[in-house]
């Protein structure tokens, strides 16, 4: 074990996917020698030499569209999008091309091999263009799998998998947490599944639900509400597609209650989906309607990123209230 | 320029090859290094106002940098982005111009918005994130924009503004408004394919647009030559669409300013789009956020502080009798007394009011907006102390 941050555990995930196979490749804007503007590639180059670890062009389309040729040759391809805000222009490569190399092939030719990395979320002062959370977007797209980690724990379990899945991943790394959140990470190769939810803390009145940063700011919800005497489930989602259906109905039948927390806008993210099916196979157990506690359907601020966010308090209100309903 | 080259093409019989040694494009210097001017020279239109103005435009843009840099070292302002370097580019260019023609840029042109105009107290204001802040608080720092003054809002996601520009130009032309577009991207930027897609449509269409490429070296820790690009930087591109292009010296006050003042007339009188690539060096970092000793020389950058715009710029004013040292450190002392000033006076300004984050997400804020905003406020009054940008003032 070593205390490492979420930076830190990104890192060695690369290097031991890297020292494995000889045909992982990590790539991006900056991220050659310099070790991308977080730092997260540093000492790759050094280790396994420019044409393993490198610095693209300041192309997003072509940085995923080299990235899936890549994969389609067979090999790994662990590409950076240096901010999830200014993963757009490759849209049309991860929507029409990752997404669907296999099926439109019959499984003629995949991308398995892909892993997109990118820094998502707000709460560092960065304005509408150091963030967003697109989830919700690539959500809507069959083929993709997303993954969010909470911890560095997690994410380096989770990034290991999701290198060496035989699927395209977009790998959206919580940026507010690569240097807050730290913990004991084993500094071996170990994997955390994908598809499969993490119940963090057991409870019985009311299961609260989030994923990546939003973890966080919920579990300090949670102890709040327990404060009251309130039993909360608490469950991160980890993956977001395809996601965990299994225990996160088991966990409503059994409270009867649920609070979804994301970090992007409501109307049309992903907390309305969960919201949905849950309601659809759920409805007779539920004690009172689904909370979901989001952003709210403005750009993402600057001045006003604190009242924007969906913090513990608004959490913490949502909890009471579904208590009281 | 678009010939019907179909019907043209000489034909061969044997294979021939054509690389980046089949055009080499010179690049154009009229003041030299050491403060003189080349023998024999084209000369840009000017006189003593112009270049003085241009020459105290660039002296406030780099002490207003400075002492911004400063300030976000104290944790007063959370970030900032300077031009060090490459004032030149961006003054000498808006000089070339005129106040009705649209500048786009890209986050790095602070002198051409000095040059229209803009305050230090608008500066002030929006890197503040103040009420004053005609963004309405809502960008980083150095996101600046400004109708009056022509100068569209600056977007952080690169190259965007490139095929913009080009649309804008078209309006232009269409409405006969007898202006043009100039549009400011980096080395880097010219990597995105909307830089591709801008110049080609340019091209097709014939719209009076400058694409006004600074080549400063570096995308944040990325070099240009073998790593951004493999060929002859960004100006054989331009001709590979199609489009009039020039190289110049981004240092040089008088060839930046030469070669706008061409490529504005040839935009506005023969709607030919034109290229231009300003060679420079960016002196700071990428931003803030950024130390550049990780990943170069302190030798390379000395290697370009001999070349500074602004220096070369004064030696030759000083020649000219029309600056001296007691001039420039004077100068300097009222800029940066100016600056602090307002700066002092910006970060009493409140931050916009909580009603602010609803509007202009459309032209009207939608029903359920302005549900999310009352409730927003509601949660606010419960818990004032988290919130204490905005609880002083609700209503």
């Amino acid at each position: 074990m070593a205390k490492m941050n979420l930076l830190q555990a990104i890192n060695s995930a690369l290097d031991l996917a890297m020292a494995k196979h000889d045909n992982v490749y990590s790539f991006g804007e900056d991220t050659g020698g310099f070790g991308g503007v977080f730092r997260a590639t540093s000492g790759l180059t050094e280790k396994y030499g420019k044409h393993r670890n490198f610095n693209t062009p300041l192309v997003e389309q072509g940085i995923i569209g080299f990235a899936n040729g890549l994969a389609s040759q067979g090999s790994y391809a662990v590409a950076e999008i240096q901010f999830g805000d200014y993963i757009f222009p490759a849209f049309d490569q991860i929507v029409n091309e990752s997404a669907k190399f296999r099926y439109r092939s019959g499984n003629e030719f995949n991308v398995g091999g892909l892993t997109i990395r990118t820094p998502y979320g707000g709460g560092i002062a960065g304005g509408h263009y150091h963030s967003q959370s697109p989830e919700a977007y690539f959500a809507h797209t069959p083929g993709m799998k997303i993954v969010t980690p909470r911890n560095p724990y997690e994410a380096k379990g989770l990034l290991l998998s999701a290198i060496f899945d035989p699927n395209p991943v977009l790998f959206m790394e919580p940026k507010r947490l690569y240097r807050a959140s730290t913990g004991d990470v084993p500094e071996e190769e170990y994997t955390i599944p994908l598809g499969k939810a993490d119940v963090v803390k057991e409870g019985t009145d009311i299961t609260v639900l989030a994923w990546g940063a939003q973890m966080e700011v919920t579990e300090k919800a949670v102890e709040k509400a327990e404060q009251d005497g309130v039993s909360c489930e608490v469950i991160d989602l980890r993956t977001i597609l395809p996601w965990d259906v299994e225990t996160v109905t088991q966990s409503v039948l059994k409270t009867g209650r649920l609070v979804i927390s994301q970090e992007a806008p409501i109307t049309g993210g992903f907390a309305s989906e969960i919201a949905a099916t849950v309601q659809d196979k759920c409805f007779l157990y539920l004690e009172s309607p689904i909370a979901r506690v989001c952003g709210i359907d403005v750009p993402y601020p600057l001045c006003h990123e604190k009242e924007y966010m969906a913090d513990h308090l608004k959490i913490y209100e949502a909890i009471t209230r579904s208590m009281n309903y | 320029m678009a010939k019907d080259k179909k019907h043209n093409t000489e034909i061969v019989t044997k294979p021939q090859w054509f690389d980046g040694e089949s055009v080499t494009i010179p690049m154009l210097q009229i003041l030299k290094e050491d403060g003189s001017f080349h023998q024999g020279a084209d000369m840009p239109e000017y006189d003593k106002d112009l270049i003085v103005k241009i020459h105290d435009t660039m002296q406030f843009i780099r002490t207003l940098d400075e002492r911004m840099i400063a300030a976000q070292r104290q944790g007063r302002i959370s970030f900032y982005l300077a031009s060090r370097g490459e004032e030149a580019e961006s003054v000498a260019s808006a000089a070339a111009l005129d106040s009705g023609d649209m500048i786009m840029g890209q986050y790095r042109e602070q002198g051409a918005l000095a040059y229209r105009g803009f305050t230090v107290e608008q500066f002030m204001n929006q890197l503040f994130s103040n009420e004053k802040d005609l963004g309405k608080g809502r960008q980083m720092p150095v996101h600046y924009g400004c109708a009056e003054l022509n100068f569209m809002t600056i977007s952080s996601p690169l190259g965007t503004q490139i095929p913009q520009a080009t649309g804008y130009a078209f309006g232009q032309k269409m409405d006969k408004t007898g202006k043009c577009t100039i549009c400011y991207f980096g080395e880097g930027a010219a990597s995105e394919g909307d830089f591709h897609a801008a110049l080609n449509m340019a091209s097709v269409y014939k719209v009076p647009v400058i694409f006004f490429c600074r080549n400063n070296g570096y995308a944040i820790s990325t070099p240009s030559q073998g790593e951004q690009y493999g060929g002859d930087g960004i100006a054989p591109r331009g001709i590979g669409y199609g489009i009039k292009t020039i190289r110049v010296d981004g240092n040089d006050v008088f060839a930046v300013l030469k070669a706008t003042q061409e490529a504005r007339r040839l935009a506005v009188e023969e709607n030919e789009p034109v290229l231009i690539e300003a060679m420079s060096y960016r002196m700071s970092g990428h931003s803030t956020s950024d130390d550049p000793t990780g990943y170069r020389t302190r030798e390379e950058e000395e290697g370009w502080k001999v070349k500074d715009p602004l220096d070369r710029l004064q030696k030759w004013m000083k020649n000219e009798g029309w600056l001296n040292d007691e001039d420039v450190q004077q100068q300097h002392e009222e800029v940066k007394a100016k600056v602090l000033a307002a700066l002092k006076e910006a970060e009493k300004v409140p931050a916009p009011h909580i009603d602010e984050l609803i509007n202009d997400v459309y032209d009207e804020p939608t029903p359920l907006l302005k549900e999310q905003l009352e409730e927003l406020k509601a949660h606010i009054r419960k818990y004032p102390d988290a919130y204490p940008k905005t609880s002083g003032r609700l209503d």
